[in-house]
C-alpha cells in the first residue's frame, strides 16, 4: 500500500470523480437541464387526437423550445384530450388567439407541441386556455384516407 | 435412485444453511458500521483497495463499450435514417442497463474475487482467528470496511462507466462517422431521463454493489482455511456474483421499466 | 493413569473439570481434567492430532465446551457475554503456530495493533512501547520489514513480541517450536523461559517436541486418545512406569503405539490377490 497521504488523496479523487460522472450524466445526458430551471405559467389546449404525445414532450415556437407538457388528462364530457403546457415565465407575449399543433420531429421522431402565435392584443395568462388546435397526424388514418380516394377514384373510371 | 435423491436433499439443506450463515454474517456486518466512524481511515485504505485500483478496467471497459455501441448503433439506425437518434441509443442502453451489469461483473472479477482471496487467506493463515484471540473482532474490522467500501464504490464505478461510454459513443458516432454534434446530445437529452432511467441505474448498481460485495467476503471468510478452500471460494465468488447480478437485474428491470 | 501427585497451586489460572468435546462425531476430549498453575510453564504433550490446538481455543472461548467446564481466573469461560470474554481475551495472549502476523501491516503496526485497537495512548507512547517489546524479543531493527520479508523463527517472535503487548497475564504458544532451526528455536526456548520468569506471566506450551518443551516447563501433561494419560514435572516423567508415557516421551518408534496402523496380516495380505 502507498503512504497514507497518497492513499486519502487518490480515494478523493476517486470519490471525485465519480461523483463527477453522475453530475454530468444528469446535466449532459439527461433531460435535467431542460426543466425545473425558472417559473413557468400552465395554459391548457384541448385535442380531438393527440396522437404519441407524452408528458415532458417540448412545446415550441417557430422552433425555439419554450415549454414543455405538463399534464396530459381526458375530457370524458366532451371526448377531448385535455393537454397542459408549462411555459417559461419569460415567453409572456403570446397572443390570446395563438393556436397549438401536434407534430412530430422527422418521419418517425418525437412528437411535440407546436405554437403558431395569432394577433390579439391580449395575452395568455396562467389557467388560459388555447382555442385554435390541430390534433395530431395519425400515419394509419392517412394512409386508409388514401387507399379510400384511390379506391373511389378507380370506381369512377 | 434413492441415493440421488439422498444427495439432492443433502445439498439442498447445506444450501439453506450457507444462506442462513450468509444473512447472520451480514447482519453482523452491519453492527460493525458504527465502529467505522471513529475510524474512517479504514474504510479510506478499503476504497482504495477496492475502489480506486478497479478504476483502470472500469475506464477501458467503458470506453469502449461506448465506442462498440456507437459502431453498431450507427449501422443499424443508417439503414433507417435515424442516425441522429445514436445518442439516445448509446445513452439509454448504457445508462439502464450496460453501464450497472457490465461494471458489477467486472467488479466481481476484480474487486471481488480479491477480496474473497484476501479474507479466505487471512482466515488460512489464522490471522482472522488471532485477532479473535486478541479482543478485536475481525467482522467489525477487517469485513465491515471492505463491504462499506464496495458498496460505495459500485455506484461511483458505474457512473463512470456510463460516462466515459457515452463519450466513446461520442467520439465513434460524431468524431469518426458524421453523426451530427448536436443531433447527438440533443436528442439523447430529450429521450433519457433523469429519475427513469439515470436514477433507476445508479439504484441498480447500488443493489449490485451490495449483492456483489456481500458475497465476495462471505465467501472469503466462510471458506475452507486451506489453498484449495480459498481458491474455490474466489472460483465461487465471482460465479455466484454473476449469477446473482444477471438474475437480479432481469428482477429489477422488470419492476423498473416494465410497465 | 499415572499417580497423581499433590495439586501444585490451591488457585489455579485456569482449570479444566471433566472436558468433553467432539469434531465432525470423533471425539476429541473425553473427560479431560486439568490445571494450569500460576506464574509457571505448563506443557500440554501428546502425539499430532490430540487437539492440542482445540484445547487452547477451548481456553481462549473460541470453542464451547460440550460437556464439562473451563475456568480461567475464576470465569467460566463459556459462559461469558461477549463483552466479558473479550476483556478476559486482552488478558490472555497467543502464539499461533504460523504466527498470524496481519500481512497488510508492518512489524512495527503489527505489533502496535492490539495497543491501538485497544488503548487511546498517543503515537509517541506506543511507539515507546513497540520499541520496548522489540527490543525484549530481539528485533527492534527489523520494524520496518512485511511479515512476508521475515523468517519462520522472526514471525514467531515478532508475534510473541505482539502476544506481550497488552501486558497479559498468560501466554498459550501454539506448537512454537515446529519447524525451526537450531538457532531460533534455541532463541524461542530462552525466550518464552525468559518472559515467563521476568514479566510474571503463565505460560502454556502446546507442543510435541519432548526435549525443548521439557527443558523449559515446569509441569507437563501428556494427552492421548482424549485424555490425560500423564502428568508430572518433567523430572517425573522421565522416570514413569507408564509405558505409554515412557514410550512417547523418550521417542520410540514401536511400544504401546505400534508402528504400524492397524491391517490384516501382512503375509496373508501379500497373498491375497483376490481383494
Amino acid at each position: 500500500m502507498k503512504s497514507n497521504k497518497t492513499t486519502e488523496l487518490m480515494v478523493g479523487m476517486f470519490i471525485a470523480a465519480g461523483l463527477a460522472a453522475l453530475f454530468v450524466l444528469a446535466m449532459q445526458v439527461s433531460n435535467l437541464s431542460s426543466f425545473g430551471n425558472g417559473d413557468t405559467y400552465r395554459v391548457t389546449a384541448r385535442f380531438e387526437n393527440i396522437g404519441g404525445l407524452k408528458v415532458r414532450s417540448a412545446v415550441t415556437v417557430g422552433g425555439v423550445r419554450v415549454g414543455r407538457v405538463a399534464s396530459i388528462d381526458y375530457d370524458s364530457e366532451r371526448f377531448q384530450a385535455v393537454v397542459g403546457l408549462d411555459l417559461e415565465s419569460k415567453y409572456d407575449r403570446f397572443p390570446e388567439d395563438t393556436s397549438a399543433a401536434i407534430y412530430t420531429a422527422g418521419l418517425l421522431g418525437e412528437q411535440y407541441v407546436a405554437l403558431e402565435p395569432g394577433g390579439s392584443e391580449d395575452v395568455l395568462k396562467d389557467g388560459s386556455q388555447i382555442e385554435l388546435t390541430q390534433s395530431a397526424l395519425v400515419l394509419e388514418k392517412l394512409i386508409s384516407k388514401f387507399l379510400f380516394e384511390k379506391a373511389s377514384e378507380g370506381d369512377k373510371k | 435412485m434413492l441415493e440421488f435423491i439422498r444427495q439432492l436433499g443433502r445439498g439442498g439443506i447445506s444450501q439453506f444453511a450457507k444462506l442462513g450463515r450468509a444473512n447472520l454474517f451480514m447482519l453482523k456486518v452491519l453492527a460493525g458500521f458504527p465502529g467505522l466512524l471513529r475510524r474512517p481511515g479504514l474504510l479510506v485504505a478499503q476504497l482504495w483497495s477496492v475502489g480506486v485500483l478497479s478504476l483502470m478496467i472500469i475506464v477501458v471497459s467503458g470506453l469502449f463499450v461506448g465506442m462498440v455501441l456507437g459502431l453498431q448503433g450507427y449501422n443499424t439506425l443508417v439503414d433507417f435514417g435515424a442516425e441522429e437518434s445514436l445518442g439516445v441509443a448509446v445513452a439509454l442502453s448504457i445508462v439502464r442497463e450496460l453501464g450497472p451489469v457490465v461494471t458489477a461483473l467486472l467488479f466481481a472479477g476484480r474487486a471481488g474475487s480479491a477480496l474473497a482471496a484476501e479474507i479466505g487467506l487471512m482466515k488460512a493463515t489464522e490471522q482472522l482467528s488471532g485477532m479473535e484471540m486478541m479482543a478485536v473482532d475481525p467482522i467489525h474490522r477487517v469485513i465491515a470496511p471492505r463491504f462499506l467500501a464496495g458498496f460505495i464504490s459500485m455506484p461511483l464505478l458505474a457512473a463512470i462507466f456510463s460516462a466515459v461510454g457515452i463519450y466513446g459513443g461520442y467520439f465513434v458516432g460524431v468524431a469518426l462517422l458524421g453523426v451530427d454534434d448536436g443531433a447527438y446530445w440533443s436528442q439523447m437529452q430529450a429521450k433519457v431521463d433523469l429519475f427513469d432511467d439515470i436514477l433507476n441505474g445508479v439504484i441498480k448498481s447500488l443493489v449490485f454493489g451490495w449483492v456483489v460485495t456481500w458475497i465476495a467476503v462471505f465467501e472469503g471468510y466462510d471458506a475452507i482455511p486451506t489453498s484449495e478452500g480459498v481458491s474455490r471460494a474466489t472460483t465461487r465468488t465471482v460465479v455466484y456474483a454473476a449469477f446473482a447480478v444477471l438474475g437480479l437485474d432481469f428482477v429489477l428491470t422488470a419492476l423498473m421499466f416494465g410497465d | 493413569m499415572s499417580d497423581i501427585p499433590e495439586r501444585l497451586d490451591t488457585d489455579p489460572l485456569v482449570s479444566i473439570r471433566g472436558l468433553r468435546f467432539s469434531r465432525g462425531g470423533r471425539p476429541i476430549f473425553d473427560g479431560v481434567d486439568l490445571d494450569i498453575p500460576r506464574g509457571k510453564v505448563t506443557a500440554i504433550m501428546g502425539p499430532s492430532g490430540t487437539g492440542k490446538t482445540t484445547l487452547l481455543r477451548l481456553i481462549g472461548g473460541q470453542l464451547e465446551p460440550e460437556a464439562g467446564s473451563v475456568h480461567v481466573d475464576g470465569q467460566e469461560v463459556a459462559r461469558l457475554s461477549r463483552g466479558a470474554l473479550y476483556a478476559l481475551r486482552k488478558r490472555m495472549g497467543m502464539l499461533f503456530q504460523s504466527g498470524a502476523l496481519l500481512t497488510d501491516l508492518t512489524v512495527f503496526d503489527n505489533v502496535a495493533f492490539p495497543l491501538r485497537e485497544h488503548t487511546d495512548l498517543p503515537e509517541p507512547m506506543i511507539r515507546d512501547l513497540v520499541l520496548m517489546k522489540l527490543q525484549a524479543v530481539g528485533l527492534r531493527g527489523a520494524r520496518e520489514l512485511m511479515p512476508s520479508e521475515l523468517s519462520g523463527g522472526m514471525a514467531r517472535r515478532i508475534a510473541l513480541a505482539r502476544a506481550i503487548a497488552l501486558d497479559p497475564m498468560m501466554i498459550m504458544y501454539d506448537e512454537p517450536f515446529t519447524g525451526q532451526d537450531p538457532i531460533s528455536m534455541g532463541a524461542l526456548v530462552e525466550l518464552i523461559r525468559l518472559l515467563n520468569d521476568a514479566l510474571g506471566l503463565t505460560s502454556i506450551i502446546v507442543s510435541h517436541d519432548v526435549k525443548e518443551t521439557a527443558a523449559i516447563s515446569d509441569y507437563i501433561y501428556v494427552i492421548s486418545q482424549g485424555k490425560v494419560v500423564g502428568q508430572g514435572t518433567p523430572e517425573a516423567l522421565g522416570q514413569t512406569d507408564s509405558a505409554w508415557v515412557r514410550q512417547f516421551m523418550q521417542g520410540l518408534p514401536d511400544g504401546p503405539v505400534p508402528f504400524h496402523y492397524p491391517a490384516p496380516d501382512y503375509a496373508e495380505d501379500l497373498l491375497n490377490h483376490d481383494a
